[in-house]
């Protein structure tokens, strides 16, 4: 089973996020990206299919953040072929559609049976890359998925909804699956094992134009968000924070 | 329904979910706005009889086959783009959820109208319809104008309450058959039900509730220790649950549990919509986070930003005094 990957940068949500007050946007000059979450779960369920049933793992990623360490990383972890993606200003954040149209170019000359790829990114606002790349190559589309189960051609995937229930869904393939969780956490891979891929794989570059999209909904000012309402906040050393905040339980009436 | 603002009624297994009346109240409003009127579509086998509850809407334009009783993304898509390409609204409403967010690309892409997803609000200003949408796991707002004449978005609660879209009157009804469904490409095979025999963390006093902070496995026991002091159990957020440190029956949030305990106490949970979602309903919420700017810190009543590996075990110490 052939299966591709898509894994996009996002913003690490870790650092502190300022507006640009010249656009009103997002600061993205000094922003610290790493690979969407959601998407390193879709690495491994995608390297975990190919444990099971044999098979080639691509992975492709825009060129923005640490890309080619990503990539490596991909490798270590057990992807085949990687593809890296260049074209003009992808630093400056494209939207889910564009990404859609250009992971479809560049994914004209690769063969797979699944495509795996995060349900959703934490900065998505125009919608979800895999969702559109289903729409645009014309496959069907399942997100939310936790478990995919392949035998006799067909795929079953085990799909999520709230409270811990999960329905099963056959999919006729190829398709493309938005991937919610793999069946476990994705693996950790020792820097020695990135480092001997970096010797042995080669990444492949793939050059995009600029594309065009037709339509697009855009984001014209962000902000961040001022709750009306703050925790009041304890100061001091931890065994101060420790006695206030038990003494404020007792207070409150909380202990049985 | 061209120029309206259309709900897409969300069913799970016959039961019409919250974020139905969410988008229902967030329509109304918009409707009355545009001059215009607010739609139903409602999807399924037999759903007729849900009518009487979405009273909120003007009427309800209704597709029933059988093989629409379960959600099925790929038949419920030719359902909708078959409905669309017909009547082409001003705003199509999907929930943000694990039924919407599988559509919502879908008929955007096909009919060719732009999507904004996320949004929690919306509002008219500058002549035209205006979103916010909640980004980067709340830290970021984002807005802008949902572009003319027809636009997908998906909704999130928090915006809206569900009780001002719950309108008990039965509106007019138009039904429209549903295109061929033989070409289908999924196939919905049957539910699989939660694990049973945990603990209920619905119907717990207290939750424990731990997050990317805790760093790994072998801290979980002192929020164990600390929980067993207060009388109550230990929950997670979504990190802790894929990592397998915690069983899925211990998830709070929008995938797992909404919880409503007389205390919670948040450790290392930064607060992302998803997981503010299930604690809505808390009735006082204490949040440990080293983050000051952690979106939680704006939902608890109290917090702290230290280290709260060691706090805890002096918190347990002090319980116990």
């Amino acid at each position: 089973m052939d299966i591709v990957v898509l894994i996009k940068f996002v913003p690490d949500l870790v650092e502190d996020l300022e507006i640009d007050a010249s656009t009103g946007l997002l600061d993205r000059s000094f922003l610290r990206l790493m690979p969407n979450e959601l998407d390193e779960h879709a690495l491994e369920q995608a390297v975990i299919l190919k444990e099971r049933h044999g098979g080639r793992v691509t992975v492709l990623a825009l060129d923005t953040g640490d890309v080619d360490e990503a990539l490596f990383t991909a490798v270590a972890k057990g992807a085949d072929r990687v593809i890296k993606i260049t074209g003009d200003g992808f630093d400056q954040g494209l939207g889910s559609r564009r990404i859609a149209t250009i992971l479809r170019r560049a994914l004209s000359d690769v063969r797979f049976d699944l495509i795996l790829t995060g349900t959703q990114a934490v900065d998505d606002l125009d919608g979800f890359v895999g969702a559109f790349l289903a729409a645009d190559l014309g496959l069907p589309y399942v997100g939310y998925v936790t478990q995919v189960a392949a035998a006799d051609g067909r795929v079953v995937v085990r799909k999520e909804y709230p409270g811990g229930l999960n329905a099963e869904i056959e999919v006729s393939g190829p398709a493309v699956l938005g991937i919610q969780a793999a069946e476990r956490a994705p693996r950790y891979v020792v820097t020695s094992k990135v480092m001997e891929a970096m010797k042995s794989a080669k990444i492949e570059e793939f050059a995009v134009d600029e594309v065009s999209v037709e339509n697009e909904f855009a984001i014209s000012s962000m902000a961040l968000p001022e709750s009306g309402t703050h925790a009041e906040m304890i100061e001091g050393t931890v065994p101060q924070i420790a006695q206030r905040l038990a003494a404020l339980l007792k207070e409150r009436g909380i202990l049985a | 329904m061209c120029g309206e603002v259309c709900v897409v009624v969300e069913v799970l297994r016959g039961e019409v979910k919250d974020i139905t009346y969410i988008m229902l109240a967030a329509g109304r409003q918009l409707a009355a706005g545009l001059k215009t009127k607010l739609t139903a579509l409602l999807i399924g086998r037999d759903v007729q009889k849900l009518v009487a509850q979405l009273g909120a809407a003007d009427r309800i334009v209704c597709v029933e086959h059988a093989d629409l009783e379960e959600f099925n993304p790929d038949a419920y898509l030719q359902v909708l783009i078959a409905v669309f390409e017909q009547h082409a609204p001003r705003l199509v409403m999907f929930g943000h959820t694990a039924t919407g967010t599988d559509l919502a690309c879908g008929v955007a892409h096909r009919l060719r109208w732009p999507v904004a997803t996320a949004c929690w609000t919306f509002s008219l200003g500058n002549g035209t319809v205006q979103c916010s949408s909640l980004t980067c796991g709340g830290k970021l707002i984002a807005n802008g104008p949902l572009p003319e004449p027809s636009c997908v978005v998906t909704v999130m609660p928090g915006g809206y309450k569900a009780k001002d879209g719950q309108v008990h009157k039965t509106p007019a009804v138009e039904t429209v058959s549903a295109p061929g469904l033989d070409q289908v490409r999924t196939r919905f095979k049957q539910y699989l039900e939660p694990p049973a025999g945990d603990v209920d963390i619905t119907k717990q006093r207290i939750l424990v509730s731990v997050g990317r902070g805790i760093q790994n496995k072998d801290n979980l026991a002192l929020a164990e220790k600390l929980a067993a002091a207060l009388g109550g159990v230990v929950s997670g957020s979504r990190p802790v649950i894929d990592q397998a440190w915690l069983p899925t029956t211990r998830l709070v949030g929008k995938s797992g549990k909404q919880v409503k305990p007389k205390l919670y106490v948040a450790i290392g949970i930064s607060g992302a919509p998803e997981h503010l979602e299930g604690v809505a309903e808390a009735e006082l919420m204490l949040a440990i986070n080293t983050d000051p700017k952690a979106p939680i810190f704006d939902v608890a009543q109290y917090g702290a930003t230290c280290n709260a590996l060691e706090l805890m075990p002096l918190l347990t110490e002090n319980l116990k005094r």
